[in-house]
This record gives C-alpha cells, sequence and structure tokens, in this order.
C-alpha cells in the first residue's frame, strides 16, 4: 500500500513512492502515521528538498572518499578502492526497545563465554547431552589445540557484533553470533561524525545517546586481558595488512585506542615471549587484539603455509605471555548449526530464559530437519554453518531451479554442513533513494566488549541496508550499505 | 635531596602517564618513504613546470637541448630516440609506469605509505595527502594539456606544500616527524645536487669560444627550479651568474633547498631520532650525515668549480645513499640477534 502524504500538496513528492506491507516499518506504523520516535525526522524531512537532501548525500559520499574511508575491489587487475554506501537518514530505536536488546545481549554473551570455557575445559554441557558431542568435534572452528589452555579471566569473547532483525511483530530477534573477527565498527562511528555534520540541528534536538567512546572501552577492555605482573601493558591490533579489505577499520581502530598497529612481520617470538620490531630495539607485547583469523595466526600451530601471523605464538599464549583478543577457538560458538543450541546454553547456564528469541533453524544433519529442508528450497534460506558475509547462501525465493539443485546436491553431500532459516522479512527503513525517500530491509549489529565483570554494548550500532530494492542481503560485499544508528535517551 | 625529589607529586613530572612511545620499524619506514616520495613528486612537478613556461620563448633546437637537461636532472635515463614535443615528454614524466621518478607514481606511492601508517599521522594530513592523490589519479595526459598544464603542476606543488604546512602544524614533532623530515632532506639533496650537476657538467665542460651550452634564461631556470629565483637576487641582485647560483644553491645556510641546508636539517633529524631511540647503531648514520654537512660548511666554491664539480657531485648523491643504508641498518633492518642482546 502506498502511504497518503501531505508532502504532495507542498509540490515534491518524496514520500511518492514509499510503501508498507507485512514487513515491520520502522518509521510508520501498519496505518501509515509516523511513529513517534520519528516524527520529527519526518518533519524535518518536509522542510527539505530532494535537492538539499541531494546535497548533503554528495556531501557526505565526498567525505567519505577525502577521508579514505574504503573498501577494495579486486578484479581486473588494479585494485579499486570503493566507498561503503551510506544511507542519509538515521534508523531511531527507542529507550526501551534498546534495553530489551541489552539486556538480551548481555545475557547471550554471558552464556557464550561460559559455553566456550566449558568445552575447551570439561565439556559438562555434552556430558548432559544437551548438545550432540558430534556436532562440536565436526565443527571445523574448533580447536582442538587450545583445549584446557588457561585464558585469562576466562573471558574467551572480548569483542563481539551480534546480527540482529526485527521480525513482523515488531520484536528483534539474533540472526548471528559473530564472535570471531567482527568489522564494522569504524562505519558505526564516521557515520555518526558524518551525521553530525549532515543534520547537525535535528541531532542536537534529538536527545541520541553518544557512541564515541568506543575506542575507550575497546582499550580498557584489552588493557582487563593482560597478565597481572605486567601493570603498563603493550597493547598491539595485528591486521592482516594493508591488502584486506578491513584494513581501513584497523588503522582506526589503533588510532582510536592510540596503540601500535603490526603486522605479523613485526612480531617475533623468542623463550616464548611475544616482541615487536621498533626502532629502538626489540618490545614485549602483552595483548594482541588481533584482527587475523584462527587459521592464520601461527604457521607452526595451524596453516604452515601463513605468512599473515607469527610463528610461535600459540607457544606463547599457552604459556600465558601474551593474551589474544578474541581468544582462540571462539569460532565453534559461531558455527550456524551450534547457533541453533544457544538458548539450550542460556538456561543451562544461568538457568533463565532467553531474553532474545533466536530464528528458527533447521539442522540438515537431522534427518527429519532434512527432508523438511530439501521440500522447501524454494521457500526458505540455506547457509553454510562456517560462512560469513553473506557468501555460500541460498535465498529460496529469490533462487533459480539450477541453484536450489546444486544447494539439493550439496546438501546431500555434506549435511552438517547446512542449516536453512525461514525466509524472514526484515524489518524496513526509509532510505534516500534517487531523489526520493523510499523503505528498504535493514537489519542491526550492535557492538558488545566483554570486560568479564562487565558487559558493555555501545548504545547504537551498525545498521546495515540491502540498498537494491527488494534485495534481503545487507553485506557489503553484495551490494549492501549502512546508516547511522541513533538510540534515544528516553 | 634525592628524598625531596622522590616527594615531588605527579603532575610536576610532564608525561608522567607517557608509555609506549617507541615506533615500529616498519612505521619509521613507511613515514619515511612518504615524505621522500612526496618530495621527488613536487621536485618533479616543480621542474617541469619550470621547463613549459621556458619553453613559451625558445626554438625547437634549443627545446630539444633543455628536455634532455631535464631528464638528466631527474635521473631518467633519455629515450633513445628523444621525442622532441612537450606534450611526450611531460606526459612521460608524469605518468609513465616504466618511469621511477614518475610523478603520479610517486604522489600514489606516498599515499600507498601514508596509509600503512593511518595510526602515526593525523587525520588533516591524510586527507590532505589523500586529496592530492585523487587529484592526480583523475588526470589524464589529455585532459591537463587542454586545461593549462601549468595549472596543473601548480596544484601539485601547492598541494605537496599544504601537506608540509599540515604535517608541522598537526602531527607531534617527535620521532615519526623526524623520519619524515629525514627522507624529505635526503631525497632534496640528492636531488639538487643531481639537478646542479645537470646545468655545471655542460657548462664547465664547454670549450673556450664555442656558443655557451648554458644562457642567462638557463641560469634564471635552474634558480626557478629550486624556487630560489627571489632569494637568490635579494642577496645578488638580479644580475644571474653560474658562480654565485653554484654558491647559493650548494653552500647556502639558511635557504631550505641549498644542499647544506638539507644536509644540516638531515644531520638534525638523525640526531634527534638517536636520542628518542638510543639505538646502537645510530651513530653510523649521524656519523655519515655530519660528515656530508661539514664538507658543505667548509667548502669555497671558487675551489669546487675549479676543481672536479661534477665528481663532487656524484660524490653528495652517493654520500646520500649512505646515510640511506646507515639509517636501514640502525632502525628498520637490524639482526633480531643483536637486538635481543641488548
Amino acid at each position: 500500500m502506498l502511504i497518503e502524504h501531505s508532502a504532495r500538496a507542498n509540490g515534491h513528492s518524496l514520500f511518492g513512492s514509499y510503501f508498507l506491507d507485512a514487513a515491520y516499518d520502522e518509521m510508520f506504523d501498519p496505518a501509515g502515521t509516523p511513529r513517534p520516535h520519528f516524527l520529527p525526522l519526518y518533519q524535518r524531512l518536509h522542510e527539505l528538498t530532494p535537492r538539499d537532501l541531494q546535497q548533503r548525500q554528495s556531501y557526505a559520499d565526498l567525505t567519505f572518499l577525502n577521508q579514505g574511508i574504503t573498501f577494495t575491489v579486486y578484479g581486473d587487475g588494479e585494485g579499486t578502492e570503493r566507498i561503503f554506501p551510506y544511507d542519509l537518514l538515521p534508523r531511531i530505536i527507542t529507550a526501551s526497545e534498546w534495553a530489551v536488546i541489552e539486556q538480551g545481549l548481555k545475557q547471550r554473551i554471558h552464556a557464550l563465554n561460559l559455553f566456550l570455557h566449558d568445552i575447551y575445559h570439561e565439556a559438562r554441557i555434552l556430558a548432559a547431552g544437551l548438545i550432540p558431542r558430534e556436532l562440536i568435534y565436526t565443527c571445523q572452528h574448533f580447536r582442538r589445540e587450545v583445549r584446557g589452555v588457561q585464558v585469562p579471566r576466562k573471558i574467551y569473547v572480548s569483542v563481539a557484533g551480534t546480527d540482529l532483525v526485527r521480525l513482523p511483530s515488531g520484536q528483534f530477534a539474533v540472526l548471528e553470533d559473530n564472535l570471531r573477527v567482527p568489522s564494522g565498527v569504524s562505519y558505526m562511528l564516521t557515520n555518526r561524525q558524518v551525521m553530525k555534520r549532515a543534520f547537525p540541528r535535528l541531532f542536537a534536538n534529538y536527545g541520541v545517546r553518544p557512541i564515541d567512546h568506543y575506542g575507550r572501552a575497546l582499550l580498557t577492555t584489552l588493557r582487563s586481558l593482560a597478565p597481572a605482573h605486567r601493570p603498563e601493558p603493550t597493547i598491539v591490533v595485528l591486521t592482516p595488512g594493508v591488502f584486506n579489505s578491513a584494513y581501513f577499520e584497523h588503522t582506526f581502530l589503533a588510532r582510536q585506542m592510540g596503540v601500535e598497529l603490526v603486522e605479523g612481520r613485526d612480531l617475533l617470538v623468542h623463550d616464548n615471549i611475544v616482541y615487536m620490531r621498533t626502532t629502538a630495539g626489540l618490545r614485549r607485547v602483552d595483548v594482541i587484539y588481533r584482527r587475523v583469523d584462527d587459521d592464520f595466526v601461527d604457521s607452526l600451530t595451524f596453516r604452515s603455509d601463513s605468512i599473515l601471523g607469527v610463528a610461535g605464538l600459540i607457544n606463547a599464549y599457552r604459556a600465558g605471555n601474551v593474551a589474544l583478543a578474541n581468544a582462540v577457538g571462539t569460532g565453534v560458538a559461531d558455527d550456524k548449526a551450534v547457533y541453533a543450541y544457544v538458548p539450550r546454553m542460556i538456561k543451562y547456564y544461568l538457568g533463565e530464559e532467553p531474553i532474545l528469541p533466536n530464528v528458527e533453524t533447521y539442522l540438515c544433519d537431522d534427518p527429519s530437519d532434512r527432508t523438511y529442508v530439501l521440500e522447501r528450497l524454494d521457500e526458505l534460506v540455506v547457509k553454510a554453518v562456517g560462512e560469513s558475509g553473506g557468501y555460500g547462501m541460498l535465498i529460496g525465493p529469490h533462487s533459480t531451479a539450477e541453484e536450489r539443485e546444486q544447494f539439493r546436491l550439496r546438501i546431500l553431500e555434506n549435511p552438517r554442513n547446512y542449516i536453512a532459516q525461514p525466509t524472514l522479512a526484515l524489518s524496513r527503513a526509509p532510505c534516500f533513494i534517487e531523489g526520493r525517500v523510499e523503505p528498504r530491509h535493514v537489519d542491526l549489529r550492535p557492538y558488545i566488549l566483554n570486560g568479564g565483570d562487565e558487559i558493555t554494548i555501545i548504545p547504537g550500532g551498525l545498521t546495515r541496508v540491502a540498498l537494491r530494492k527488494g534485495s534481503l542481503v545487507v553485506n557489503s560485499s553484495q551490494g549492501g550499505g549502512s546508516k547511522d544508528t541513533w538510540v534515544l535517551f528516553e | 635531596m634525592q628524598n625531596a625529589k622522590a616527594a615531588q607529586p605527579g603532575p610536576f613530572c610532564i608525561l608522567h602517564f607517557a608509555f609506549c612511545i617507541d615506533m615500529l620499524s616498519r612505521d619509521a619506514d613507511s613515514l619515511y618513504w612518504m615524505s621522500r616520495y612526496l618530495e621527488r613528486a613536487e621536485h618533479t612537478a616543480r621542474l617541469i613546470a619550470v621547463g613549459l613556461n621556458q619553453m613559451l620563448d625558445q626554438t625547437a633546437e634549443l627545446a630539444g637541448l633543455r628536455w634532455e637537461r631535464m631528464l638528466a636532472a631527474l635521473r631518467v635515463a633519455p629515450p633513445e630516440e628523444l621525442p622532441s614535443d612537450a606534450y611526450t615528454i611531460t606526459s612521460n614524466l608524469t605518468f609513465a609506469a616504466a618511469n621511477a621518478a614518475a610523478l603520479v607514481d610517486c604522489v600514489s606511492l606516498a599515499r600507498e605509505n601514508a596509509r600503512q601508517v593511518r595510526q602515526q599521522i593525523s587525520s588533516e594530513m591524510w586527507e590532505q595527502l589523500n586529496r592530492l592523490y585523487l587529484r592526480v589519479r583523475a588526470a589524464t595526459p589529455e585532459q591537463i594539456w587542454q586545461s593549462g598544464p601549468i595549472e596543473f603542476y601548480q596544484a601539485v606543488k601547492e598541494g605537496a606544500h599544504l601537506f608540509q604546512g599540515v604535517t608541522d602544524a598537526t602531527m607531534t614533532h617527535g620521532e615519526g616527524w623526524y623520519f619524515i623530515q629525514a627522507g624529505r632532506y635526503l631525497e632534496r639533496a640528492g636531488a639538487t645536487a643531481a639537478l646542479l650537476d645537470a646545468y655545471f657538467q655542460p657548462f664547465l665542460a664547454a670549450t673556450e669560444g664555442a656558443p655557451a651550452p648554458v644562457d642567462f634564461n638557463d641560469w634564471v631556470g635552474l634558480l626557478k627550479c629550486c624556487t630560489a629565483h627571489e632569494a637568490y637576487c635579494k642577496i645578488y641582485t638580479a644580475d644571474v651568474q653560474p658562480t654565485p647560483v653554484a654558491e647559493f644553491l650548494l653552500l647556502h645556510g639558511e635557504f631550505p633547498r641549498s644542499v647544506r641546508f638539507c644536509a644540516d636539517s638531515l644531520q638534525h633529524a638523525l640526531h634527534a631520532i638517536a636520542q628518542s631511540t638510543g639505538s646502537k647503531g645510530a651513530g653510523r648514520a649521524e656519523r655519515l650525515a655530519g660528515r656530508l654537512r661539514a664538507s658543505l660548511d667548509y667548502g669555497q666554491v671558487e675551489e669546487i668549480m675549479a676543481d672536479d664539480m661534477h665528481a663532487d657531485l656524484v660524490n653528495i648523491q652517493r654520500q646520500c645513499s649512505g646515510i640511506h643504508a646507515a639509517i636501514y641498518q640502525a632502525y628498520v633492518t637490524y639482526p633480531v640477534e643483536s637486538a635481543l642482546t641488548q
């Protein structure tokens, strides 16, 4: 249904092609009336012409380009740098909605952290029969090399970025737990900077909770991992290097925290102590915020062809001479099949009901689930359990018969590797597209910092947008963009 | 006395909370090269701009001679058959990938190095360099030539100057800043020596009675290549003569593009770096820079010109390479074993 708008009377139809359907709309209620917390934005938009908005959009794009906030797309020999598409209009979340998200995420990260400790020590939850053993031990991200390793303060997950979606009922649900190296936090922070310049007055009057303390909070979290006898620890960010698509983010975080950004070749291990090579000689390193996957972090323990990591790092880690954030092996809880068991983990470890629900998930390893999935490939979303970034995915309603046949064969060949979920009608938020405001599907990735005693969630996050009309895929590698996320004080 | 000092409360002790001020070797390397490449790009842009300006009043024969000299000054091997039109030559110097001094490549490399040390430099520096990069990357030979080539090279010079100003104004004048200084002055010393050689070698080699291979306009051009024409006139008047030009560009103590000034600044930067790192291998680089500076401090232009000036200028370039190697040995590629025994 299209919405009738007074804007037409003003001579321009900014909302002329805005439509509503079964999906939850962030801005309008089902009757087409703006929700109260979106009303000031809605009114402000009516004071502006498409041209005003276009100017602000161009200004924002230029800012990203000049600041070099880009990712590299490889293809025709020379890598080209593109900006991550930015949508001008904020996504707004009320204080009461946020309170639920915050509580739910704290509960979830707490349980997942206990689960990881358990899995790499006594494995009580497996003995209790709540999760099948083979599910854990066949997981490609389970690292038997770190069984029994004493992780500083038992913190496995220091940094997480959980993907939430909003269901047609308006309730938020968890789509994925990103416990390895969740990216995008730099976009959250720079989106906000650009937003403040594009809509200064609106922003000032809205009562938006600040997010600028992320860098300091991250530093505090990392510092809490340092060995006790190192009161002034040296903390570094380990990047795969300048060719990594998230390189901008790595430099950004190092600058925000005021710590060194290192590559594997800057570090060396001698007598189980990690050093970095400085102009003044070697300097001991105590905490590494690594943005390198487990597989590549130490060529002596994991992939021997890796040149991104540091040979001997895991030995230093086992000896307790260096802390890694996140710990090695957290990927087991990221597995999309293990995900299905998170509600049970919350009940088992915390004795609580999950505050944020999971999305219904069918495990292809389970014979009856598999039959169900194979019969409904054209309705469901099928995902490979170890992938991220929107790769290895089949979106049933948008797929061709050929793609479905491919996935059917792949599922039959390796059922453990696939799960399926219903195709969700993700909520939609207003976006500025080609001179008009139109609704597009969004998700939300809040960033969580786990300091052990206290879990901090930055009030905001990255709202990713599927900018192509009708598309459900929000990943930047698949034509997605992002927008600023406002969490209101009240 | 010692007790009293120990009782001093924290605030009297500046930088009481500072920690982790060591710089990664790789970062120092990147800052140094960022600075060198940008200096090189600016130098190339300036020489091309001067060449294009001179082109406006010269014969075709003279033009060929001058372009050839410019290639020598930029240490670019002249192609087998020298293309005589300015369009081809400047396009080659600006874009050709095979050319080590190609302007666009230098700016790209400077920016690529800066990208690797984003956390060491200020955002203002990065944005300025990135803007310059986007400007030169968007340019094509046709477009430069159509919209007035001098304007383009002027923009590159200004972009580089602006970057230096932003650097001085927004970056801590600590170790990293001194690596930037070291890179700039080392590059400039070598480039200026090569430039002088390109002019003075044919001038001094000319036989008596033959037409002078370097005329008045060329000497003015040489000064302009170092943005030194106005500064020169203030001291020596507008009567531009080879010997005072050599004196000014080689031995002047206060002009920022003279070789002596560069050597002096280089030694100062290396001294500051040695102080802040306390590195064992620092002495050699500092000593080599000091030797170069001293030879220029006490140099006499008449002697230099009467003696073998070409050999002197080549020697300066060789010393610059030696200092570069010593910097690497001390701060970047030192053997790990030596560092562990400290």
